[in-house]
C-alpha cells in the first residue's frame, strides 16, 4: 500500500520537492498508467494513490491528462498499460467495483423526456437494492418540486444539481467529482462544498478536479499535479505551498507550471 | 350479315324439295325408335327429329340426311362413353338444337368431337350443352354455318389432353355468337377460316387460348369476353382482322397475353378493354394495325411492340395503372402514338385545347432495359430504376425518339 | 446483460415521449389512410406503400439511430460510471431505439388496415409489416455501428447517409451493371445471391413476389418465386434479414466495449 510521491524529474532547475511519506491507506492505487490517443500521449507512466477519507484534488492545465486519469479510474478509458486498483478491485473488465463510486461529471445530461424522478429511479434500479439513500442534497437544493418536470425543461444549473444529487445518493465510499461547482450559483456551490467536507468527516474518499484554486485550498487535503501526462507533484496541499514558498495555492501551482514548461 | 343471308338462302333452296314429305320422328327409350341412330336410318331430307328426355349411349351417329333438324327436349343427353365422335354430320343444312352431349374421349390420333360437321354447308348448332368433351363443336371444310348459344365446359386437364371448344378448320362464312366456352385447350380456334363473324361469346378459363386463329382472313370479332385463359388470345398470320368491343381480362402468367398479334396486317383493334393482363397487346411482325379507343387498365405491359412491326397507329386509347405503358426492343419505331390518354402523364394544358402541351414519352428506359436484358426485371420498383427513368424522361438518350405522343389527351371519353 | 431490461425500460419511456416518434407514426398513419381513401384495396395500398417503406424506413432508422447515440453520449458516460456492463447498456440503448421505431411504423401502417380493410389484406400486409420491422432493426443496428465507429458527428452523419444511399440506390445500379454486362450468362442464381445481400432489395423482392406482378418477371421471377416460396428460401431470407440486424450490432458492440469515452 505504499505509493511513493513522484518527483519532477526534469528540468533540473525545477523547485526541489522532497519525498514525503504517507501512512494512510489508499482507496485508489494507480501504478504506471499509460494512455495515448492516436499517437498523442495523454498519460505517461502515472503512479499515485488516493488516500481513504481524504480529499484529493487532481489539478493541472488543460489537456494535462486529468480527465483521462479520472475516466481510467471509472473504467471509461482503457489504459494502454499500468494498473488501477479501486477499493481492492483491479479495474479491468470487471464493472461491479463502480458500485462503490459516486461520479459527478462536469455537466448533467439526462434523457430529455424523463423527469428528474425517473432519472433517479432509473439509477436506483441499475444499482439494485442499496442501503438508505442520501437525499440530503435534494432538500438542500430544494429540488423536490422540480422532480416531476421533464429534464428538457430544467435549467443547466438544476440539471447540475441533479447530477450532484446522483453522485452522493448511494453513499459511495469514493466520490469522483469533475468540476463539481461549475455552473452552480454561489449558494449551491457552498452547499456542495459543505457536503463534500461532511462526507470526508464520515470517511468518504473524494477525488475532485477544479479550476478554482480557492476551492481546492478550501477542500483538498492532497494535490496531484499533472502536466503533459506526468505527475509533477503529489502530496499534501500544505506541502506544496510550503515547498514552493508561496502561501497561495494559485501561485504555487503557477511555479510548478513554469518549472515544468521551461 | 352476309353469311346469315347466304345460309338462309341455302335453307330456302332446300325447303321446296323437302317440305312436302317432311315428317316428325320422335326418339324415345323403349319405343320403336329408341335411338337417334335408328331415327336417322328412317329419316328423309327435311325431317324433324325430336329427342325425348333420356340418356342415350350409341356409337358415333352419322347424320347423312340433308336438311333435317335434330332437337332435344330438356334432359336429352348423349353420352359418348369416352368413345369416338358423338354426332358426325356429313349432310348439308342440318340443324342440331338443344342436346346435351358429354364424355368424348381424348385421342392423340383424331380430333373427336361432340358435334362434328364434315364438309357441309348451311349447318346450325344451337342451344346445345357440351360437357367433358375432347373437342366440342368441330367444323371442317364447311360453309355458311351458325354456331350459337352453345355452352361447352371442358374437363380442364392439360393442354395435350384436351381439344378446343369451338374448332373451325378450312371453313368460311360462319357465324359464331353467344356461346360460352371454358375449360378446353382453346375456347375458339380457327385455322384457314374466312369471313367469320364472332360475337358476344364468353371464352374463359381455357388452358391455352381463349381465342386462337391462324390464316383466317377478314373475320370479325365483336363484343366477346376473353378472360383468365392460360395464355390469353393469340392470333397469327392473318390480314383484315376486325376486333371491336371485346374484353381481354386477367390473362396472367409469364407467357400470357391479352392479345398476341403475330404477323397480323391491315387490321383494326378498337374500343376493346384490356384489364389485368400480364401483357395486354404484344405485336410482332404486325403492320398497319389501327389500335383505337381501347382501354388499357392495370396490365403489366399495356403495349409491347416489337421493332419488326411497322406503321401501326395507336390513337385515343386510355392507359391507366399499367406497370409499363409501352415497351419496345429498339430505339427506332415506326408506329405512331397520338392523342392517347396516359395516366402517367404529368404535363399541363395551358391553352385549354384538351391536349397536353408537352409531348409524352410512354416508353420508360427501364422497359427498354428489361426488353433487352430480361433479368433486369428483378429491379422493378427499385428507387434506382425510378431515378434513371426520371433522368431519361428529362433528357431522353436511349428511349425511341420517334415513339412520342405529341398530343396526349388530358381527358378520355369513350 | 442483466441490466439491459432496466435500461430499456427507461430509454423506451424517453423515446416514446419524444415528439418525433409520434410524427413518424403519424406520417405512416396519414399516408396509409389517404391511400385507402383514394380508393385503394388492401393489396394496392400495400403496393403503393412499398416504395415509401423501402426508402423511408431505412433512412429514418439510420439517421435517427446515429443522432440518438451521439445525443446520448454524455448520458452514456454517466451510466457507464454506474455498476453497469457495456453490453447491457449498448443493447438497452439499441432496443430503446429500434423498438419504438419499429412499433411506430407497424402501428402507423397497421391501424388504417384495421379500420379500412378490417385487417383483410392478408399475406402482403404481413410481409410489408415484417419487412419494415426488420429493416428498422437492421438500419438502427447500422446506425449504432456508424455512431460507434465515428467519433466525429459530422463524419458519422455523412457515413450514415452514405450507407443508406448505398443500400437504397447505388446497390441496384451495380446490380443493373452486372445484368447488362453479363447478360449472356445464366444470371438467375447470382441475382438471387445479390438480392439476398442487400436488405432493402431483399425486402423489395419479397414484397414484389406477394403480388401478381411476379408474373411479369418471367423466367427470372419464376426462379425467385420458387426459391422464396420454399421453406428453405423463406427461412434463408428471414435469416439474412435478421443477420443484417445482428451482425452490425455485434460489430458495433465489440467496438463499444473497447471504446474510450
Amino acid at each position: 500500500m505504499t505509493s511513493p510521491e513522484r518527483l519532477p524529474l526534469e528540468p533540473p532547475d525545477a523547485p526541489a520537492i522532497p519525498r514525503l511519506v504517507t501512512s494512510t491507506a489508499a482507496i485508489v492505487e494507480v501504478t504506471d498508467l499509460g494512455k495515448s490517443f492516436g499517437g498523442l500521449t495523454v498519460l505517461d507512466g502515472v503512479s499515485t494513490s488516493f488516500a481513504v477519507a481524504r480529499i484529493t484534488a487532481v489539478v493541472g492545465p488543460n489537456a494535462a491528462g486529468k480527465s483521462t486519469l479520472i475516466k481510467a479510474i471509472l473504467g471509461l478509458v482503457r489504459p494502454d498499460r499500468g494498473r488501477i486498483v479501486v477499493n481492492g478491485h483491479v479495474v479491468t473488465r470487471d464493472w461491479d467495483y463502480r458500485r462503490g463510486i459516486g461520479y459527478m461529471p462536469q455537466a448533467g445530461h439526462f434523457p430529455e423526456n424523463l423527469t428528474g424522478r425517473e432519472v433517479l429511479s432509473m439509477l436506483k434500479h441499475l444499482r439494485g437494492p442499496s442501503a438508505e439513500l442520501d437525499e440530503e442534497l435534494l432538500d438542500a437544493f430544494a429540488l423536490r418540486p422540480e422532480l416531476d418536470k421533464q429534464v428538457r425543461t430544467l435549467s443547466g444549473g438544476t440539471r447540475q444539481k441533479l447530477n450532484a444529487v446522483i453522485a452522493f445518493l448511494f453513499r459511495p465510499p469514493l466520490l469522483i467529482l469533475d468540476e463539481p461547482t461549475a455552473g452552480l450559483d454561489p449558494v449551491a456551490s457552498g452547499i456542495i462544498k459543505d457536503k463534500i467536507l461532511r462526507c470526508r468527516e464520515s470517511g468518504t474518499s473524494v477525488v475532485l478536479t477544479s479550476h478554482i484554486m480557492s476551492e481546492i485550498e478550501e477542500l483538498a487535503d492532497s494535490v496531484v499535479f499533472l502536466l503533459e501526462g506526468r505527475i509533477r507533484f503529489d502530496g499534501p496541499r500544505l506541502d506544496l505551498q510550503r515547498l514552493t514558498g508561496h502561501q497561495s495555492l494559485e501561485r504555487a501551482i503557477a511555479v510548478l507550471m513554469q518549472g515544468g514548461a521551461s | 350479315m352476309s353469311l346469315a343471308v347466304t345460309s338462309s338462302v341455302c335453307l330456302g333452296l332446300l325447303i321446296p324439295f323437302t317440305v312436302g314429305m317432311a315428317q316428325d320422328i320422335v326418339v324415345q327409350e323403349g319405343t320403336s325408335v329408341p335411338t337417334l341412330g335408328a331415327a336417322i336410318l328412317s329419316a328423309r331430307p327435311g325431317d324433324h327429329i325430336v329427342v325425348r328426355r333420356g340418356v342415350y349411349r350409341e356409337p358415333t351417329i352419322v347424320i347423312d340426311v340433308p336438311g333435317i333438324t335434330i332437337e332435344g327436349d330438356s334432359g336429352a343427353v348423349f353420352d359418348g362413353e369416352d368413345a369416338e365422335d358423338v354426332l358426325l354430320v356429313t349432310a348439308d343444312s342440318v340443324t342440331i338444337r338443344g342436346l346435351t352431349i358429354r364424355h368424348v374421349a381424348t385421342s392423340y390420333i383424331d380430333d373427336r368431337a361432340a358435334i362434328k360437321f364434315q364438309e357441309v354447308t348451311g349447318c346450325v348448332a344451337e342451344h346445345n350443352r357440351i360437357e367433358d368433351a375432347f373437342f366440342g363443336i368441330y367444323l371442317a371444310k364447311s360453309t355458311d354455318c351458325t354456331i350459337r348459344h352453345n355452352v361447352a365446359i371442358g374437363r380442364k386437364t392439360t393442354e395435350t389432353k384436351s381439344g378446343n371448344a369451338i374448332h373451325l378448320w378450312n371453313s368460311r362464312d360462319v357465324l359464331v355468337e353467344d356461346n360460352t366456352v371454358s375449360g378446353h385447350r382453346d375456347g375458339i380456334y380457327f385455322e384457314f377460316v374466312t369471313g367469320a363473324m364472332v360475337r358476344r361469346n364468353v371464352s374463359t378459363d381455357n388452358l391455352r387460348y381463349g381465342l386462337h386463329f391462324m390464316f383466317s382472313h377478314n373475320c370479325e370479332y365483336w363484343d366477346n369476353v376473353f378472360a383468365r385463359n392460360g395464355a390469353g388470345v393469340a392470333v397469327m398470320y392473318t390480314k383484315g382482322v376486325t376486333m371491336v368491343g371485346n374484353r381481354f381480362e386477367e390473362n396472367w402468367g409469364s407467357a400470357a397475353f391479352g392479345l398476341l398479334l403475330k404477323d397480323i396486317t391491315d387490321s383494326r383493334v378498337e374500343d376493346n378493354v384490356f384489364r389485368g393482363n400480364s401483357t395486354a397487346i404484344h405485336a410482332e411482325g404486325s403492320d398497319r394495325i389501327i389500335v383505337k379507343g381501347n382501354e388499357f387498365i392495370a396490365n403489366g405491359w399495356a403495349v409491347k411492340i416489337m421493332a419488326n412491326s411497322i406503321d401501326n397507329e395507336f390513337t385515343r386509347n386510355r392507359f391507366v395503372g399499367n406497370a409499363f405503358d409501352v415497351s419496345t426492343n429498339s430505339r427506332s419505331s415506326s408506329s405512331r402514338f397520338s392523342e392517347n390518354y396516359w395516366g402517367a402523364y404529368q404535363g399541363y394544358d395551358l391553352d385549354r385545347d384538351g391536349y397536353g402541351d408537352v409531348p409524352f414519352r410512354p416508353v420508360r428506359l427501364f422497359a427498354l432495359l428489361v426488353e433487352q436484358y430480361p433479368p433486369a426485371i428483378i429491379l422493378m420498383r427499385s428507387a434506382f430504376v425510378d431515378m434513371i427513368d426520371l433522368a431519361e424522361r428529362v433528357v431522353p438518350i436511349l428511349t425511341p425518339e420517334t415513339l412520342v405522343d405529341e398530343h396526349p389527351l388530358m381527358e378520355w371519353r369513350q | 446483460m442483466k441490466s439491459t431490461g432496466k435500461i430499456l425500460r427507461y430509454q423506451l419511456r424517453d423515446v416514446i415521449r419524444g415528439r418525433w416518434i409520434l410524427v413518424y407514426t403519424l406520417v405512416f398513419l396519414l399516408m396509409t389512410d389517404v391511400l385507402f381513401r383514394f380508393g385503394g384495396s388492401g393489396d394496392r395500398v400495400v403496393l403503393s406503400l412499398m416504395n415509401v417503406v423501402l426508402l423511408l424506413v431505412p433512412l429514418v432508422s439510420i439517421i435517427f439511430g446515429t443522432m440518438y447515440l451521439y445525443h446520448a453520449r454524455e448520458f452514456i458516460v454517466m451510466l457507464l460510471a454506474q455498476p453497469v456492463d457495456r453490453t447491457s447498456l449498448f443493447l438497452g440503448l439499441y432496443g430503446g431505439m429500434a423498438i419504438p421505431l419499429a412499433g411506430g411504423y407497424a402501428v402507423g401502417v397497421g391501424l388504417p388496415f384495421l379500420w379500412h380493410a378490417g385487417g383483410g389484406a392478408g399475406s402482403a400486409l404481413g410481409v410489408l409489416l415484417l419487412t419494415g420491422v426488420l429493416l428498422t432493426c437492421a438500419f438502427t443496428a447500422l446506425a449504432f455501428l456508424v455512431a460507434v465507429l465515428f467519433e466525429d458527428r459530422a463524419k458519422g452523419f455523412g457515413a450514415a447517409v452514405l450507407v443508406w444511399l448505398l443500400a437504397a440506390v447505388v446497390y441496384d445500379g451495380i446490380v443493373l451493371m452486372v445484368v447488362t454486362t453479363l447478360w449472356r450468362y445464366p444470371l438467375e442464381r447470382p441475382l438471387l445471391a445479390l438480392t439476398m445481400l442487400n436488405p432493402i432489395d431483399l425486402g423489395r423482392v419479397l414484397l414484389l413476389l406477394q403480388f401478381d406482378i411476379a408474373a411479369l418477371m418471367g423466367y427470372t421471377g419464376a426462379i425467385f418465386n420458387r426459391f422464396f416460396g420454399s421453406a428453405v428460401g423463406k427461412g434463408l431470407a428471414l435469416t439474412v434479414l435478421v443477420a443484417w440486424s445482428v451482425l452490425p450490432l455485434l460489430v458495433g458492440l465489440r467496438r463499444f466495449r473497447m471504446k474510450d469515452f
